[in-house]
């Protein structure tokens, strides 16, 4: 499933917006998950997960082509922990 | 400072963009429970600028319960994860913190 197909499903599971405003609302709120990511704010959403920053300590990484070593400094990664909810209905899937 | 969560978008939805307070409280909850549907129906689903969140095959494996070593298998599951897009990373990179 793709953004746009998102949009289209949420516009399609209520009658009250015009599918624009749904693909405004889906922009916006990827948007602030996004911000809070950037500024090492933890987002909770209850049965779904939750996202916040890794940090990735320095190390001594190799240039694949040459071999070479390269000091890679240490980085923060986003991070995503499914909520239990998702879990288990992604499990029973199986 | 506080996690943010469903009301906070719902919140910035109705304050931002008009909607009703009903209106925005609803696109927030379908926003998540169609990811979830789509995840798991095995569809993964592809979120361009933020990121992927792809199903995994795990095979099932011996374990151990840590506490008495008593040997349990762990059986075959189904797993999420989320792989940030190139734009997340690089905005997330620039991220000097506290560390």
């Amino acid at each position: 499933m793709t953004k746009s197909e998102l949009i289209e499903k949420i516009s399609a599971s209520q009658d009250q917006l015009p599918p624009k405003d749904v693909e405004l609302a889906v922009r916006m709120i990827l948007e602030r998950m996004t911000h809070a990511l950037v500024t090492n704010q933890r987002t909770e959403i209850r049965g779904f997960g939750s996202f916040s920053l890794h940090y990735r300590a320095p190390r001594v990484g190799r240039n694949p082509k040459t071999g070479d070593a390269v000091d890679l400094s240490g980085k923060y990664v986003p991070y995503f922990k499914p909520g239990k909810e998702l879990r288990i209905r992604v499990n029973d899937s199986l | 400072m506080g996690a943010l969560t469903k009301a906070d978008l719902a919140e910035m939805l109705f304050e931002e963009l008009g909607l009703n307070k009903r209106e925005a409280k609803e696109i927030v909850e379908m926003f998540y429970s169609e990811i979830s549907l789509a995840l798991e129906n095995n569809d993964s689903v592809k979120l361009s600028g933020f990121g992927n969140f792809e199903l995994r095959d795990k095979k099932s494996r011996p374990g151990r319960n840590p506490k008495t070593g008593e040997e349990i298998p762990i059986s075959a599951r189904r797993v999420v994860t989320f792989k940030p897009g190139q734009k997340l990373k690089a905005r997330v990179e620039n991220y000097a913190g506290t560390k």
